[in-house]
């Protein structure tokens, strides 16, 4: 089957109902989308799937319908140049969001489509949208970093803003 | 696992001495340096902890295990700050396997309490110290690694510093007094000469550790007691695979195991027609372990594994122990009413006040806590390699030494032959201390011909089978003075020996303590002056396996007591916070008041808006002086719980913001348990297989969490698991001062609509 993976082509040799997330993994060797639960519980395994964020485990690769992007080409599929974090990476640094870091990848692309879409989203539009499980407890911090990024904004390569030095 | 040793091996009390004089004696200790087999070229070891380059490079072992509780960073930052080297100098290294990696302060904990002074104290915990030594326990657990490191690591670096600059004054023929160490290199002020550690690093290792080492005082700290950037972060934000799920290597194969979901019961039949007719499944093998019995299916890729598995139809035996809610909940009553314990703790005499009391002073209170799964977001597994005469095993570990020499054991090998390759861990809370995963991998690694095999366990496997919290069920008696408070308490606690069924799976050949101190931590090492105070523990066997769930006992005894001590208050009709501040007398409780009295203030305890209401607990875990006032507020659909105020005095905090984090963090995890997790049993088998029937709270229902850091105990304090406890209490009491209604048995879900 063909996919394309973070801007490039992808030819893979599964079963059309082996879940994205395995073929990712297993077959193609691209380890940031992680598996939490198998049953899209928990949104480790979060990608983009045409923009949209998507469980990947419960994703069977004959549904897969447009380009992937996982973590590691997150920064590329939004057009930043080579070694620039994605603001909410960038911001998710700065606050020191992660702990055990196991759920950050699919945290992290769940908050990026959100702020894509609305750029300064309100709380309820966060909660509905970051349902991702973390047992390490980091959420006000996740809170933290996406209110970092809502209130700083990109520059003109996108990145994240500096923050305002005061007086 | 250190408690029981800690009883078994206190009697080696003879090397105490010995033990006392930390600092250079760590580092000079008898263990062989690790480091000096496998130098790369150029490098030069100083002890178990530094290497350094020719090239200037700095390699920092943090043997520690990093998941999520930010060690690798505050354990680096030990040795940088006395090699004189800035954190981003220093690259980190997991390090092997190791005796001279053992933790002595996860066995001096429970040696003394944490408020004891003096020689008798610190002998109780050098000599329990000294058993972990000689057992080369090397365990990251008991929130005691920066405890155990801080004087070890800092002395390594320190005794490196002092070598360098020694080796520069033997260069330049110069005193080494007139010399000193900044930002990697030695500088002579009197003539401006300087030398990078790298080119001095070969002479300097090859003089002899300095005797004595001065270490720095906390007002010249540089890294210590300031906020630092993760070394981990930038990895952890972008999605690298250090995590041993993400383990990848030539020709390695997949696999998965199915084991039995009845404890000790293992397959009456088995067809494996349908596994191995799976596609991409290669073969189905028998297991037969400690921790249990079942199958691993090898395969091809992960998911032809999981597929493979759920294929095989197998007929398990029945459970041969109380094999759902009621046949439990029976047994543990039936402890509770007439089983014999044993008395943990008894001063004055509590049973003569309970029985003279007034009627309306005694409270008599029943409380319930489930059987909990750790559920880390990491599922369980491991991957193994058996080559010719050589095992090497990649996993997330807390305990690598066990990992070793059980996967030793395993394959047929020496552990001389086995390597054990620490991975990050995608959560660990206790369940990583657990050897099963890598046992299993070991035992599969014998089946692939020299190919690696990674065995991941799906989500099922992992909730199904776990060293879990505990079931307990505990019956306290207090007398409650009107005006005044706490007269008298009894407290009997009836719970599966942690202990026991630990030892069972990694040390069968080892005897169980017949006091198991889990069942009574929390109950007996309290800051409160107690006069009249019993404590008794019943082991009842339930035949599920048990283990240690962040924060361990406390994690359910702080609930009885401090939600009964709350009952107490409101049956004396006296404040919850006043008359534990008047429990908690004297100069050695200064801290536990130090705490209450601020997350009192941070809370605006005694004021309440109209629809809110707040509770407060108090627990001193780990050395951490933990107080925490919980509010909840009323709305649409429900009770939501607003906000977590918690003090905190662990006596230092060399890394402001990750203590914070740690604190904040053990919180929503305590929460977690407390709004909704439960396990309930049928046919002796777990029934909540994934998130769905064991959720944890989300962001949606994460409160806001205020936490203050106080450092004014003498001790320095663990920080990964002591804000866990007081969350449950806290919470309760909010839950009573909002509706009246006591609740008893967790998860509180049970009979309040959280939204």
């Amino acid at each position: 089957m063909r996919l394309t993976v973070n801007g490039e082509a992808r030819e893979v040799e599964a079963e059309p109902e082996m879940p994205l997330l395995w073929a990712l993994r297993d077959l193609l060797g691209i380890r940031g989308p992680k598996f939490g639960c198998g049953v899209g519980a928990c949104g480790a395994c979060t990608v983009w799937v045409d923009g949209e964020p998507v469980r990947s485990c419960t994703l069977p690769l004959e549904a897969v319908s447009g380009e992937v992007v996982t973590i590691e080409g997150l920064a590329a599929a939004e057009g930043l140049p080579e070694g620039t974090p994605h603001p909410v990476q960038a911001a998710w640094i700065e606050a020191q969001v992660a702990q055990c870091g196991y759920c950050q990848a699919g945290q992290i692309m769940a908050a990026a489509a959100l702020l894509r879409d609305v750029p300064r989203p309100s709380e309820a539009e966060v909660e509905a949208a970051m349902t991702n499980l973390c047992r390490c407890g980091t959420y006000p911090r996740v809170r933290e970093a996406m209110a970092l990024v809502a209130a700083r904004g990109r520059t003109d390569t996108g990145a994240l803003a500096p923050a305002k030095k005061e007086g | 696992m250190g408690r029981v040793t800690r009883r078994i091996f206190l009697g080696l009390g003879v090397a105490a001495a010995g033990g006392l004089a930390v600092g250079t004696w760590w580092v000079r200790a008898p263990h062989d340096n690790p480091l000096e087999d496998g130098l790369a070229e150029g490098e030069t070891t100083f002890n178990p902890w530094l290497k350094i380059g020719a090239d200037g490079t700095i390699t920092v072992i943090v043997p520690r295990a990093e998941m999520g509780q930010g060690v690798t960073t505050t354990l680096a930052a030990l040795v940088a700050e006395e090699l004189e080297v800035s954190l981003e100098a220093v690259t980190v290294e997991p390090g092997p396997a190791d005796p001279a990696y053992h933790n002595a302060a996860l066995l001096a904990k429970g040696a003394a309490k944490p408020w004891a002074t003096g020689w008798t104290a610190e002998l109780a915990r050098a000599a329990a110290g000294t058993g972990a030594k000689v057992l080369g326990l090397q365990i990251t657990g008991g929130s005691t690694s920066t405890i155990d490191a801080f004087d070890k690591m800092r002395t390594a670096g320190a005794t490196a510093r002092v070598q360098l600059i020694r080796a520069a004054a033997a260069r330049w023929g110069v005193e080494p007094a007139g010399l000193r160490a900044e930002d990697g290199a030695v500088l002579d002020p009197g003539s401006d000469r300087r030398l990078a550690y790298g080119a001095l690093a070969a002479e300097a290792g090859a003089l002899d550790a300095p005797d004595a080492a001065p270490l720095k005082a906390p007002s010249e700290w540089r890294l210590l007691g300031r906020s630092q950037p993760r070394v981990d972060m930038e990895a952890k934000c972008s999605g690298a695979p250090i995590f041993a799920i993400d383990e990848d290597l030539p020709e390695m194969l997949h696999a998965t195991v199915r084991m039995s979901p009845r404890y000790g019961a293992g397959a009456v039949s088995v067809s494996s027609d349908a596994a191995l007719n799976t596609p991409g499944v290669l073969k189905v093998v028998p297991l037969s372990t400690a921790f249990g019995e079942g199958f691993g299916v090898i395969a091809t890729n992960t998911w032809a594994a999981f597929r493979g598995a759920e294929a095989l139809e197998i007929e398990w035996a029945p459970a041969d122990y109380p094999a759902d809610d009621a046949a439990q909940r029976a047994a543990l009553a039936e402890g509770l009413a007439s089983g014999e314990g044993f008395e943990a703790m008894a001063t004055g005499d509590a049973s003569a006040f309970l029985a003279s009391a007034p009627a309306d002073e005694v409270l008599e209170l029943d409380y319930e806590t489930p059987f909990l799964a750790h559920a880390t977001m990491e599922p369980m597994n491991a991957t193994a390699r058996l080559a010719g005469p050589s095992l090497e095993v990649w996993t997330g570990t807390q305990a690598p030494g066990i990992v070793r020499a059980l996967c030793a054991d395993a394959a047929g090998l020496s552990q001389d032959r086995t390597t054990v390759h620490k991975r990050m861990m995608g959560g660990g809370f206790g369940r990583r201390a657990e050897a099963d995963a890598a046992v299993y991998a070991a035992l599969l690694a014998r089946e692939t011909d020299g190919r690696p095999v990674k065995v991941t366990w799906s989500r099922e496997e992992d909730m199904t089978h776990d060293g879990y919290r505990p079931r307990v069920h505990a019956r306290l008696r207090a007398q409650a003075r009107p005006g005044e408070g706490l007269v008298a308490l009894e407290a009997r606690v009836a719970a599966p020996p942690l202990i026991a069924s630990v030892m069972a799976r990694h040390y069968p050949s080892l005897p169980a303590p017949s006091a198991d101190d889990p069942m009574v931590e929390g109950l007996v090492d309290q800051p409160y002056a107690h006069p009249n105070w019993r404590v008794e523990g019943v082991p009842v066997d339930l035949g599920v396996p048990v283990g240690f769930w962040r924060s361990v006992g406390h994690s359910q005894n702080a609930f009885f007591l401090e939600t009964a001590l709350d009952e107490v208050a409101h049956r004396a009709g006296v404040d919850p916070v006043e008359m534990r501040l008047g429990m908690m007398t004297g100069e050695k409780f200064a801290p536990a008041r130090g705490a209450l009295e601020a997350a009192a203030e941070m809370s605006g305890w005694g004021e309440a808006a109209e629809g809110r209401a707040k509770g407060v607990a108090f627990h001193l875990s780990f050395g951490c002086w933990t107080a925490m006032v919980a509010e909840v507020a009323r709305r649409d659909g429900g009770v939501r719980v607003e906000k977590l105020w918690i003090a905190a005095d662990m006596g230092r905090a060399l890394d402001p913001r990750n203590v914070e984090a740690q604190l904040s963090g053990g919180a929503v995890f305590g929460l977690s348990a407390a709004m909704m997790q439960a396990l309930s049993f049928a046919d002796g088998e777990v029934q909540e297989r994934n998130f769905g029937g064991y959720d944890a709270v989300r962001l949606d229902r994460c409160p806001e969490i205020e936490v203050r850091l106080l450092e004014t105990a003498p001790r320095l304090g663990g920080v990964g698991e002591p804000s866990t406890p007081p969350v449950a209490p806290a919470l309760g009491n909010a839950l009573f001062a909002l509706t009246g209604e006591r609740l008893r048995s967790l998860p509180f879900g049970r009979s309040v609509s959280f939204v």
